[in-house]
């Protein structure tokens, strides 16, 4: 049985590691009472909080958190009609969140995640683990079998190469969650006890090549680094699919990363997922997705991104032609999806001038 | 276990570097005892072997490996490569193959790690590699495809291979061992996966398992260091063989796995010495390791063998002039595939010595 931690489990740690340098990214519908559990982890950080649905609600923060709100008046105010590409009744919408901080870390985490316990019952200081994750390198050249040898304890074995032993910057840390695990919707019908109890101690590096299902329930990453290819798509209020939110962003900065040299670590740490949400609301929801899937996972598989895109966001609009090019046969949204790719790139753009009047490449293009 | 396999299609492969195997048998015993076991003797070993009764087991030795492979080509299986001579004569479809340095282990929960059976259990579960799966194994008890994993995929392929771990002396290379010399992996991680397609990997030799009956010759005793010794640190030849495995695993569609189970390896042995006296492999790898991941084997390559004798080809053409210890691997994979043909197929029964 597993259990989460208690409030007054989760001891703050001496020196919270970039609390200028990060920002927490929260998409809400309901409340934030999560975040009392949260309080002596998060507390010290600056939280962005993307309030979904109706903008007449009030949402309450409870007090001593640094903050700011952002409901769909203030998007659709920001952005104007480029408000288009931004997701309405979907947490997908959490992407505006990334776009707005002026952050180079961006932590993301739902409502309905909690402090996990490992097995010794020490509470997790999952942002803790994520930013051991960011600030260590990654390895997807060569698959370590003793997993993250930047961890403590760890180590390359015998036979991986020096010359690879340097590795490359973390774009991306994926992050687990015990309690009700990130079934779609026909594996929750068939399982609906099933519980994940198993606390798998590793960080890993996802090799190059190999494409994953991201979740975006407990995530984070580099903005610098991967920032503009986090956009979460066209879900939600009149759109035919929700729940491909995350794994579109997921397989997009996926192929980025392995084009620009960056890594993608997946693992430690956990959350404790709390709420498993109605499988058949989400059948509705995922119904599409499971069939389009199909073919937009030998897309991706597939995808060529030419030398000459050396920065993320020409990455994001070559996949965009792509995905128009490629997708809007398998149906319309894509057409929709990838003019909606666009949008994304034109508004990050101009929230993110570039520092210094020139866009830097952000690695080396495979 | 988990699947209903019968004992007698599984052989546990034993290279015996040392001479006495008293202790590392006895402590096996329960999970080793219903097995037929092989146990070969590195030629180069003056001693006798010292074997504990109670096991169902035939013993090879150099006069017998000489006979059934002549006495140039068993230059092939001395030192730990002598447990190759092992899966060469044995009929069984499943091995497993442990150091005779290793002992059971204990999980965090003080319950000790029956090897054997999850060896077995990842050989007869499929194998992912082509989309990853970040719950880990889907067919562990308890786990499944996450959110977003392709229907199309979930089938799996066949899992051909299963590399194990170690607690204690974890397998480093002599360097990193030499600079930590306190450093012990006493990090348990409960988990199985797939090694991705199109993904290399470093396969230790101290504690695997395979189906020998798909693999065959895959697994290949051929990159024998000029200084090779007899501890791990003072060789290369499971990396260069675990490299063509997943090479010839990834073109045939079949599957590796990496992670449980754990053994445990005693302390043993001296990094520094073994640096001071063989840094080789360690260069060699730069080569190495560039060079399979570029190996393309082409499409009418469609059986294990047609397989590893493309990649000694390319082997001997592309490396064979940058040292000469490529040239001798390349044409030992050759060596070997002949060998399989007329040894390895033979249905008559092996005889002890």
């Amino acid at each position: 049985m597993v259990e989460p931690a208690t409030a007054s489990l989760a001891a703050a740690p001496a020196m919270p590691q970039l609390k200028d340098e990060l920002d927490i990214v929260i998409p809400t519908i309901r409340n934030l009472d999560f975040l009392e559990m949260w309080r002596p982890f998060f507390q010290p950080y600056h939280l962005i909080i993307v309030q979904d649905g109706d903008p007449s609600k009030t949402i309450k923060v409870p007090p001593g958190f640094d903050y700011e709100l952002y409901n769909r008046n203030d998007i659709n105010k920001i952005l104007g009609p480029k408000a288009s590409c931004i997701s309405f009744k979907d947490s997908a919408c959490r992407c505006f969140g990334y776009m707005v901080s002026k952050k180079k870390y961006i932590f993301t985490i739902d409502d309905d995640c909690f402090v996990a316990k490992d097995p010794s019952g020490k509470a997790v200081n999952a942002l803790e683990q994520h930013i051991k994750n960011m600030l260590s390198p990654s390895t997807p050249f060569f698959f370590n079998t003793l997993y993250d040898p930047f961890r403590e304890g760890a180590d390359f074995v015998r036979g991986y190469p020096f010359s690879l032993r340097e590795g490359v910057p973390t774009a991306v840390s994926h992050g687990l969650w015990l309690n009700i695990p990130d079934y779609d919707a026909p594996t929750q019908l068939v399982k609906p006890l099933e519980r994940n109890t198993r606390f798998v101690d590793a960080v890993l590096t996802i090799p190059k090549g190999t494409l994953f299902p991201m979740c975006g329930m407990n995530l984070a990453f580099d903005r610098d680094l991967i920032g503009p290819a986090m956009y979460f798509g066209l879900m939600g209020d009149g759109q035919p699919i929700g729940r491909y939110d995350d794994m579109w962003a997921g397989w997009c900065i996926k192929v980025i990363c392995d084009h620009l040299g960056l890594g993608v670590k997946t693992g430690l740490p956990y959350i404790y997922h709390s709420k498993a949400s109605n499988p058949f609301v989400n059948l509705r929801k995922e119904y599409k997705g499971i069939f389009w899937q199909e073919e937009i996972i030998p897309f991706f598989q597939q995808v060529l991104l030419p030398k000459d895109c050396t920065t993320v966001q020409k990455c994001y609009i070559e996949l965009a032609k792509q995905v128009k090019e490629k997708l809007s046969k398998v149906d319309p949204y894509f057409d929709k999806l990838a003019d909606a790719m666009v949008t994304w790139i034109k508004a990050w753009d101009e929230l993110n001038p570039p520092r210094g009047g020139s866009s830097m490449p952000n690695g080396k293009a495979a | 276990m988990s699947v209903a396999i019968k004992d007698d299609e599984i052989d546990i492969v034993i290279g015996a570097v040392r001479s006495d195997l008293t202790s590392f048998l006895n402590e096996w015993r329960p999970m080793f005892s219903r097995f037929h076991l092989i146990i070969v003797k590195d030629p180069d070993l003056k001693e006798e072997l010292k074997i504990p009764e109670g096991f169902n087991l035939d013993v090879y030795e150099k006069p017998y490996m000489d006979r059934v492979v002549g006495s140039s080509t068993s230059v092939l299986f001395s030192g730990y490569a002598c447990r190759y001579f092992g899966y060469l004569v044995s009929r069984k479809k499943y091995i497993i193959s442990i150091d005779d340095d290793c002992l059971p282990a204990r999980d965090p929960k003080g319950f000790v790690v029956d090897a054997v059976s999850h060896h077995i259990t990842n050989l007869t579960t499929p194998a992912t590699p082509f989309f990853f799966n970040t719950l880990y194994d889907p067919f562990a008890e308890g786990s499944d495809f996450v959110r977003g994993y392709p229907f199309s995929l979930r089938s799996g392929v066949k899992c051909a291979l299963s590399c194990g771990l170690w607690l204690n002396l974890g397998d480093y290379d002599a360097p990193t061992q030499a600079l930590k010399a306190k450093q012990r992996n006493s990090r348990y991680v409960d988990a199985v996966m797939t090694v991705p397609a199109g993904s290399l990997v470093p396969i230790s030799g101290i504690n695997i398992a395979f189906d020998r009956e798909v693999l065959g010759p895959a697994l290949v005793p051929a990159l024998k260091l000029a200084g090779e010794g007899k501890f791990r640190w003072e060789t290369m030849e499971d990396i260069w063989s675990g490299l063509c495995v997943k090479v010839v695993c990834d073109h045939l569609g079949l599957g590796v796995k990496t992670g449980l189970p754990y053994v445990w390896r005693t302390d043993r042995g001296d990094p520094i010495a073994s640096l001071k006296k063989e840094w080789e492999g360690v260069k060699l790898m730069e080569e190495v390791v560039p060079f399979f991941q570029s190996v393309r084997l082409p499409r009418e390559a469609t059986t294990v063998e047609d397989c590893v004798v493309e990649v000694a080809n390319a082997a001997k053409e592309r490396l064979g002039s940058t040292d000469p210890v490529f040239a001798r691997a390349a044409k030992a994979m050759l060596d070997w595939v002949n060998l399989w043909k007329s040894v390895g197929y033979i249905s008559s029964s092996s005889s002890a010595v």
